[in-house]
């Protein structure tokens, strides 16, 4: 399939908040600006590889509940990684649902639903072609912070048009034969620092004797936890210095905050300790409610990780291949829309838009 | 800090992705697909700084600002607890050459020091939850300008229209590392008239030559 130039998806419903991701705006963080992209860079990877696109692509980022947007000029070819969902195609009076971690097509015209995520709070949407907003400070990353980047530097609303890119790829859509498990172990790995003098003893032990809860104050510039309350040698006020993506500042009240993809790029209070970039995509899954521990490990070890996970990525990829499972018709809609004839055989791939 | 910054970026060691410059520290990120911690830090450790006398500003920028008032909501309070008459605090503000030390916290925010010790107030001990962009601020020996809409803890003397952040520009921040900063109290009226033609695109913030300067 090829994209046409002039290809695009109007936004009917945007979802809770959509934004266009990719893998963040680097170079700037010097000036003030912060680096954002996909919270869970590796579904982002992944979107992009089962639809062809190169990593870094632009994605459509969903969170809790993905968007229903019209296709526009061109068909497309779309995938969701990064949460389970029913992905439903709506297409002259006929209606296909689709599971996430495949590629599939959609032609001009068709109404596409992502329905809640299951799984994760977030997922990564990849067109064929990736979402073509202009680049801004060599990113196309929305700063909700910043308003600029993404589409006009907000979330997505009803009636915007995306731009899509021209697609490289063509031939049969791909899928994923096994999606990366998405439960939560319940641990992020962090190396103590650059602040871990600041605390008590009894405050290191506390943090890494947990557990805590991700409370309601959670977006993509951090999320605040509630658990043992910390102490401070002194107190939470440091001479302000840089931040990492998972650094672990603590402010007065003692109750710690992961710092996400938005975070600022200095900051004032004291941070205990940094989450490893190996499980940055776990932590920017979780959702308000969810339990977690903290684990210490050296700078070798996160490396090492860093390592394992982008071999898992590798080998994810290298095991895309044709879809094989068939499609499997949306049956709500056919009734609603009294198309079942008894012709239709889910046991064989289904290409109704043909 | 920033000379360190500056070599870096000219020459980056395998793996560094950028440096983020502060007060007294210098974060590096780094790619741990390409390089390990151990090998940067290495490298970096031979770093050669050179000269590291304080150099003289090579440009001041003069930033129009209209002090008090709905301008400045904090000057009456702020000079009432360092019992000198507004004036003089306007006074010893706008007196002072500031340097750039650090830019971070937003896009386009300067932390400009050092300011006159007798204006050396704590931050707010309840932040505003908007600040308005333009706001001219102070916290303990830093001044500097909130470049948009933000919460913030700064004691806020006044407004200045001028622009500090386009992402359009390359660089996007008018500020460089190390540039000078002075204030310009302006009448309501001034205020206004720049505060249109930075609207309409057609104003320049004045910037003199550092070395002339001295």
């Amino acid at each position: 399939m090829n994209t046409a130039p002039g290809a695009g998806l109007r936004i009917l419903q945007p979802g809770p908040q959509t934004t266009v991701q990719d893998l963040g705006r680097k170079g700037h963080q010097a000036l003030g600006v912060p680096v954002c992209g996909a919270l869970d860079p590796v579904a982002m990877r992944l979107a992009n590889a089962l639809v062809g696109n190169a990593e870094d692509a632009a994605i459509i980022e969903c969170r809790l509940a993905g968007p229903a947007f019209e296709v526009t000029g061109a068909p497309l070819r779309l995938a969701l990684a990064g949460a389970e969902a029913t992905i439903t195609v709506e297409a002259g009076g006929t209606s296909l649902a689709f599971p996430a971690w495949r590629g599939f097509d959609a032609p001009t015209g068709a109404t596409v639903r992502i329905g809640p995520l299951r799984g994760s709070g977030c997922a990564s949407l990849a067109v064929a072609g990736g979402i073509a907003v202009a680049p801004v400070l060599g990113s196309r990353a929305t700063d909700l912070k910043g308003r600029f980047g993404g589409h006009e530097g907000r979330p997505l609303a009803a009636g915007d048009l995306l731009p899509v890119g021209t697609a490289a790829a063509d031939g049969p859509c791909l899928e994923l034969p096994a999606a990366p498990p998405l439960a939560f172990s319940g641990t992020l790995r962090v190396v103590l620092g650059p602040q871990a003098d600041a605390f008590t003893d009894e405050g290191i032990a506390a943090f890494l004797g947990g557990p805590f809860e991700v409370t309601r104050e959670a977006d993509r510039m951090g999320m605040r936890l509630s658990g043992p309350a910390f102490s401070f040698v002194r107190g939470a006020d440091i001479v302000s210095d840089g931040i990492a993506t998972g650094s672990i500042q603590v402010p007065g009240s003692g109750q710690p905050i992961v710092l996400l993809v938005d975070h600022q790029t200095i900051g004032g209070y004291a941070k205990v300790a940094t989450v490893i970039s190996a499980d940055l995509p776990a932590a920017g899954r979780l959702l308000p409610g969810a339990s977690l521990r903290f684990v210490a490990v050296s700078v070798a070890e996160a490396e090492e990780a860093r390592r394992q996970l982008e071999a898992e990525i590798a080998r994810s990829i290298g095991t895309l291949a044709p879809v094989r499972s068939p499609v499997s018709l949306d049956e709500a809609a056919l009734y609603a829309s009294n198309l079942i004839s008894g012709a239709v055989s889910a046991l064989e791939e289904v290409h109704p838009f043909d | 800090m920033h000379r360190a910054a500056a070599r870096i970026a000219a020459d980056p060691p395998p793996g560094v992705i950028e440096t983020v410059p502060t007060f007294r520290s210098l974060l590096v990120h780094y790619d741990p697909r390409i390089a390990g911690a151990e090998s940067i830090q290495a490298a970096l450790g031979s770093c050669d700084l050179g000269d590291t006398a304080t150099a003289a500003p090579a440009r001041i920028w003069v930033l129009p600002v209209l002090y008090g008032g709905e301008a400045g909501p904090d000057l009456a309070d702020t000079a009432t607890t360092l019992g000198l008459p507004p004036e003089e605090v306007v006074a010893l503000h706008s007196g002072g050459l500031y340097r750039v030390y650090v830019q971070g916290f937003l896009p386009g925010f300067a932390y400009l020091g050092d300011l006159d010790p007798r204006l050396d107030l704590p931050r707010l001990s309840t932040p505003r939850v908007r600040v308005p962009p333009g706001s001219v601020a102070i916290a303990q020996r830093m001044t500097g300008v909130y470049p948009i809409e933000s919460p913030g803890g700064w004691r806020l003397l006044g407004n200045t229209p001028v622009r500090f952040f386009d992402a359009a520009r390359e660089p996007p921040t008018l500020f460089a590392p190390g540039d000078g900063v002075q204030f310009r109290p302006v009448m309501a009226d001034e205020h206004a008239a720049i505060r249109a033609a930075v609207a309409r695109g057609a104003y320049e913030p004045e910037c003199r030559d550092g070395e002339a300067a001295r």
